[in-house]
């Protein structure tokens, strides 16, 4: 199941939680994660790898990014 | 796909970390008060004091690096194209957090990078402060995991994310237009120290280079203090650690090479050793700086790279400085200061107020 979250214009570390713990829940296979900023764009990606989870793809648009992350 | 930043990998964070223990080592040889080579708590309330918010007269200052910081964001975040000017996400809440957390603080007498450089220049007492900082932050982690949240913010217009740097350059021209005149507490609008840690600083010019670099640096590796400590508590995660570990390594060693480690808690520079207040100061200042998102070196940054959210807290920590000197609330090397104990509880009441209030709303 793919699931959305959107933590555009939240700050840290507000948008890694929302991303962990939709990994926690466990009813997803893929995910999909909008933030607004580098740093959010760079931290979830980086707590999704440390839970095994790989970064398929990241699209950058025009009010921030597009991230998508799949249970390996 | 964008350039992979390199300053955001492992080792870039440590070299930050490195870069910046060196630095404020070396700042305080040439010129910075001891174990004070950056201190954002500390060079806040000198700036206060310089512009006459408060009257403490060995606390006034323009301090060049604090400029340099939001500068050097600014052009690195121009230069990577991550000027995201941005606002709106609960500014007087972030206000009284910065007023707290500076008052927090200056009970103590640094923020948590000058209670690292104190910690690598020997002095116990930093120890009480890491302790209490810890403290302050995990009880923030309990608040972000029960849905604590300032909410969102809002995209804005560029000027918006200006206004704190242009403020900064406002201060620079000052200290250009009314230089330090030897003997003389006065120039023009601003005031100076002729005594105390308001009158070391190292040359201009310097002070302002290293402030510019370290800003640069910390835009790109998104260098924090209170998130290194925040992000192993909540994710186990060490990525911002090792940058504040790198910190203090490098300074300490720095410190031995120059002849600035002198171990012990008594008669340690610009530092008192009342454990408890030292403690709780840091556990206040610790969970202001949790509740808002960030160290107060890292609100700097964020304020370069467009944050108005964050320029707000700074704004909050000067005013609540100016608030601390005039009410006796900051400490001095003699101990805490009449009102201190009081205003560490009152801070720590409304702290934890924001915290059980400030929660997730249904269309947050």
């Amino acid at each position: 199941m793919r699931t959305k979250i959107d933590a555009r214009g939240l700050s840290c570390p507000q948008p890694v939680l929302m991303t962990l713990n939709e990994i926690k829940a466990g009813r997803a296979s893929e995910i999909e994660i909008l933030v607004d900023t580098d740093t959010s764009q760079e931290n979830v990606s980086r707590a999704a790898t440390t839970q095994g989870w790989k970064v398929a793809d990241v699209i950058e648009e025009s009010d921030g990014y597009q991230i998508t992350i799949r249970i390996k | 796909m964008r350039l992979r930043n390199v300053f955001a990998t492992r080792w870039g964070i440590i070299f930050v970390g490195l870069f910046i223990g060196v630095c404020a080592a070396l700042l305080q040889k040439w010129g910075n008060p001891g174990n004070m080579g950056i201190c954002v708590a500390c060079f806040g309330r000198d700036i206060a004091g310089a512009l006459g918010l408060h009257r403490a007269g060995v606390v006034q200052y323009i301090r060049p690096e604090i400029i340099g910081f939001v500068m050097g964001s600014l052009i690195a975040a121009y230069l990577f194209k991550e000027y995201r000017p941005r606002l709106g996400s609960a500014p007087i809440v972030r206000f009284v957090l910065g007023a707290f957390a500076m008052i927090g603080a200056l009970v103590f007498l640094g923020c948590p990078w000058r209670a690292a450089l104190r910690l690598a220049g020997g002095d116990g007492n930093a120890i009480l402060g890491l302790v209490g900082l810890i403290l302050g932050i995990w009880i923030g982690t309990l608040f972000l995991r029960k849905g604590y949240t300032l909410g969102r913010t809002q995209t804005t217009n560029a000027a918006a994310g200006w206004m704190l740097p242009l403020i900064m350059l406002g201060f620079l021209a000052l200290l250009i237009a009314f230089p330090q005149i030897e003997g003389q507490s006065r120039s023009g609008v601003l005031y100076y120290s002729l005594k105390g840690p308001g009158s070391m600083h190292a040359p201009l010019l310097i002070s302002l280079g290293a402030g510019l670099a370290v800003g640069f640096l910390a835009q790109r590796s998104r260098f924090c203090t209170m998130g290194a400590i925040r992000d192993f508590i909540l994710f186990r995660q060490n990525h911002l650690l090792l940058g504040f570990i790198a910190l203090v390594a490098a300074a300490f060693i720095t410190n031995l090479i120059v002849g600035q480690f002198h171990p012990g808690f008594k008669n340690q520079p610009v530092a008192h050793t009342m454990h408890i207040w030292n403690f709780a100061g840091m556990v206040l200042a610790g969970l202001a700086f949790a509740l808002a998102g960030g160290c107060p070196g890292r609100q700097l940054f964020l304020s370069g790279e467009g944050d108005g959210d964050a320029a707000v807290f700074v704004m909050g920590m000067i005013v609540g400085a100016g608030l601390a000197h005039n009410f006796g609330l900051a400490s001095s090397p003699k101990g805490i200061g009449s009102y201190g104990i009081e205003a560490v509880i009152i801070g720590l009441t409304v702290c934890l107020l924001i915290g059980f209030t400030m929660r997730k709303r249904s269309n947050a």
